[in-house]
């Protein structure tokens, strides 16, 4: 089984121990990765804004970077959306505006084998105990475009069951949107505001010590409320608590 | 009636001199009542809907026949239109077609002037809103009366309608209770002196209120929630009665109806009528159905006149992503489930059509040329609640960006963003420079501040601290602790 990891560019630029944490995690589990260099991003910021032209020499880039790798494992789950919606719906704007058929190809080569990180582990790997250690009272927000676009349902949530000394507490709301929504945050900064705040009073309320989620986008949104409001409340993503062990904490 | 001269509307159902959706918002998303009325009304009918979509087994069956209708009538959509005609005149109605909104309130405005009617009673009605009709008949000297209890509260309010199902969810019960003992008495029978704020005792002053209105009309107009093309068959779905009244009582009634509401037979019904009251008032079965087909002697209306209101309709239907927001039956499900409408408010839209539905719906019937059209279909962070609960499936985040894609070619305030936006695809098409332009950010992180004045930076940070960077991005740690077999460039 040929495995790469598509850190995306939040990760790769502003999060780095998440994707670390997802490559340590993997290894543990004996799947070797790799980490194809060409690989950037998967334009979802441009698609999403309106410039879905712009959108497509990223695509390109992707199917690239990623041509020969059984699984492209994602710790992002819009990003994984991204690749699995609106790639198809890219190309075939693309063969409607008489532009040939090479981007629905790269789309249909490429959207099948990218997975979400708790999709690969649960799915493909078959484990939801996979050995972590964390101990910490632990709410969790699960994305729109994983629990709606991907259906992720209970598999992240199954995977912090299973995580020894880690307290899960049930997040109030949690199926509401946290406000990021990419450039919607900055679009629509006092609706995006208003929704984040009352996510995190939501996630307050728990008494949890970390919210955990696992889409990094919306955590940096949520992260920057609450460093904003002074809370001791954190941000955590899925990956890192579950690459933590009794030997390696968090990294 | 008077009511307010802000209501002017544009083709599209857009108010006239509106502010952008963001500029609205701001103020409404910082009005604690306002937020807390919305709030209320919302979480409940949103877990109501949810039980009384639960209860069916065959749900996502039944909403898959309900977009295979509404999509397979749009397709032949002459076809139904011309057997509608023909089975509603011979029915003893008459049809009218109407272009746009002006077309359609000159209509409307000549056959009440030909009855020597000079009010009229209302059946709540989105299309009419839509054309602006009440404002029309005003200035024409006709008055219209809404009749439903929640436009009624609006009419009387001089206020805007923020919600599809329930135009009045901005206001609470003792807001109610002010509007209807300050306003009712200059517009017919004046509330009781002794009016409380309980719900029965604000139903029961409506109820009087209207009744003498019902008993002295002439003339009604309304729209209708379905059309059935083989019968020549018009459908009121209702609540309160009002409808009722109007569509039985009256001599001559008057129905404006937007081209997409017919459906080929009564068969297709069956579906309808199960989605739109799960979904808009999570009952089972609303209380009133009203059907009638042209007219009888002896019973109901003499005369019955269809105006079939295309209004930009046609152009949506043109496009092939954009054309599933025909298929709505406007349920307002979308409205309720939304966040950001919950948040901003009805009014913040600009328009008659508010919510999710709304930002995919006035853009297109209007174009996105002005201010309101083009803030709309940013005015959602696509977390995909609406297409959900939509009980005809319209994939309304892909219809948002579909439309964010044509203001974003054509609206020349977004030149900036566009060469930011190009600037950014080309480095993220080139790695290494990437790579560079991370790291120089790693090396300097210590000098990054929490806010930044300008620019998308400003939006972000009135609210929330930067991210801070990392001290080294995750590709150069990939380098020094692997070796890529696969790596390209």
């Amino acid at each position: 089984m040929r495995v790469a990891l598509f850190a995306t560019c939040v990760n790769d630029a502003l999060y780095p121990n998440t994707a670390i944490a997802t490559v340590r995690l993997l290894e543990r589990l004996g799947v070797r990765v790799d980490f194809p260099a060409a690989q950037t991003c998967c334009g979802q910021p441009q698609y999403n804004t309106g410039y879905r032209r712009l959108t497509e020499p990223l695509v390109n880039r992707m199917a690239r970077a990623f041509a020969g790798y059984d699984y492209v494992v994602t710790p992002s789950g819009s990003c994984v959306a991204m690749v699995r919606e609106n790639y198809p719906r890219i190309g075939a704007k693309a063969r409607a505006e008489g532009r040939g058929d090479a981007l629905t190809h790269a789309a249909d080569e490429l959207a099948p084998r990218v997975v979400e990180l708790t999709e690969f582990l649960v799915d493909v790997l078959g484990v939801v105990d996979i050995g972590a250690y964390y101990p910490h009272t632990v709410t969790y927000h699960p994305s729109c475009h994983g629990l709606r676009v991907l259906g992720l349902g209970e598999r992240p949530l199954r995977l912090l069951r299973a995580v020894r000394g880690l307290r899960l507490v049930e997040l109030p709301g949690a199926e509401e949107c946290c406000g990021f929504g990419g450039t919607f945050a900055v679009k629509n900064p006092d609706v995006s505001a208003a929704m984040g705040a009352d996510k995190i009073a939501h996630a307050a309320a728990t008494g949890a010590e970390l919210l955990c989620g696992a889409d990094n986008s919306c955590l940096m949104h949520l992260d920057g409320m609450l460093r904003r409001a002074d809370s001791p409340l954190r941000t955590v993503h899925i990956a890192e608590i579950l690459a933590s062990t009794e030997q390696e904490a968090a990294v | 009636m008077s009511t307010p001269g802000a209501l002017k509307t544009l083709s599209g159902g857009v108010y006239l001199g509106m502010p952008a959706f963001p500029e609205a918002a701001r103020t409404s998303t910082h009005d604690a009542r306002l937020r807390a009325n919305l709030r209320r009304a919302t979480h409940t009918i949103r877990a109501r809907r949810a039980d009384a979509v639960a209860e069916l087994e065959d749900w996502p069956r039944l909403r898959e026949a309900g977009k295979r209708i509404k999509d397979q009538t749009l397709r032949h959509l002459d076809r139904y239109l011309l057997q509608l005609e023909e089975k509603v005149t011979a029915a003893g109605g008459t049809v009218h077609w109407a272009a746009d909104a002006a077309e359609a309130n000159r209509i409307v405005t000549s056959l009440v002037r030909a009855t020597g009617s000079t009010e009229v009673v209302k059946v709540k009605s989105m299309a009419t809103q839509e054309i602006g009709l009440n404002e029309a008949l005003e200035a024409a000297g006709i008055a219209a009366y809404e009749t439903d209890l929640a436009e009624l509260i609006v009419q009387l309010g001089q206020d805007r309608p923020s919600h599809i199902l329930v135009p009045a969810i901005h206001r609470n019960r003792r807001e109610i209770r002010e509007i209807f003992r300050t306003q009712m008495a200059r517009y017919g029978r004046p509330a009781p002196s002794d009016l409380t704020d309980s719900p029965a005792d604000l139903a029961e002053a409506a109820r009087v209120h209207l009744r003498e209105k019902f008993l002295r009309a002439k003339v009604a107009v309304s729209g209708a929630n379905f059309m059935v093309a083989e019968t020549g068959t018009m459908v009121v779905v209702e609540s309160e009665g009002n409808g009722r009244m109007c569509l039985t009582l009256p001599e001559t009634l008057i129905s404006v109806v937007g081209i997409e509401k017919v459906v080929p037979s009564w068969r297709d019904l069956e579906v309808f009528l199960q989605l739109l009251p799960r979904s808009s008032t999570a009952e089972r079965m609303n209380p009133y159905t009203t059907m009638w087909t042209g007219t009888h002697r002896g019973d109901g209306p003499k005369e019955f006149h269809l105006v079939l209101l295309d209004n930009g309709r046609t152009a949506t239907l043109a496009d092939e992503v954009g054309r599933q927001a025909l298929r709505c039956i406007r349920c307002s499900a979308c409205l309720n489930v939304c966040p950001v409408y919950e948040r901003a408010g009805g009014h913040a839209y600009g328009g008659v059509y508010p919510g999710p539905i709304g930002a995919i719906l006035a853009p297109q019937l209007a174009g996105v040329g002005g201010t309101v059209e083009a803030s709309l279909p940013f005015a959602s962070s696509l977390c995909g609640a609406c297409y959900e609960v939509c009980p005809v499936a319209i994939d309304i985040p892909e219809v948002l960006v579909h439309l964010r894609e044509q203001v974003a070619e054509h609206n020349s305030g977004h030149r900036l963003e566009r060469a930011g936006m190009r600037g950014a695809t080309w480095l993220l098409d080139h790695p290494g420079a990437l790579a560079a332009v991370e790291r120089a950010a790693a090396k300097t992180r210590a000098l990054h501040p929490r806010t930044l004045p300008l620019g998308p930076a400003k939006g972000w940070s009135e609210s929330r601290d930067l991210p801070d960077f990392p001290a080294r991005p995750f590709r150069d740690w990939w380098k020094a602790n692997h070796t890529s077999e696969m790596s390209g460039e």
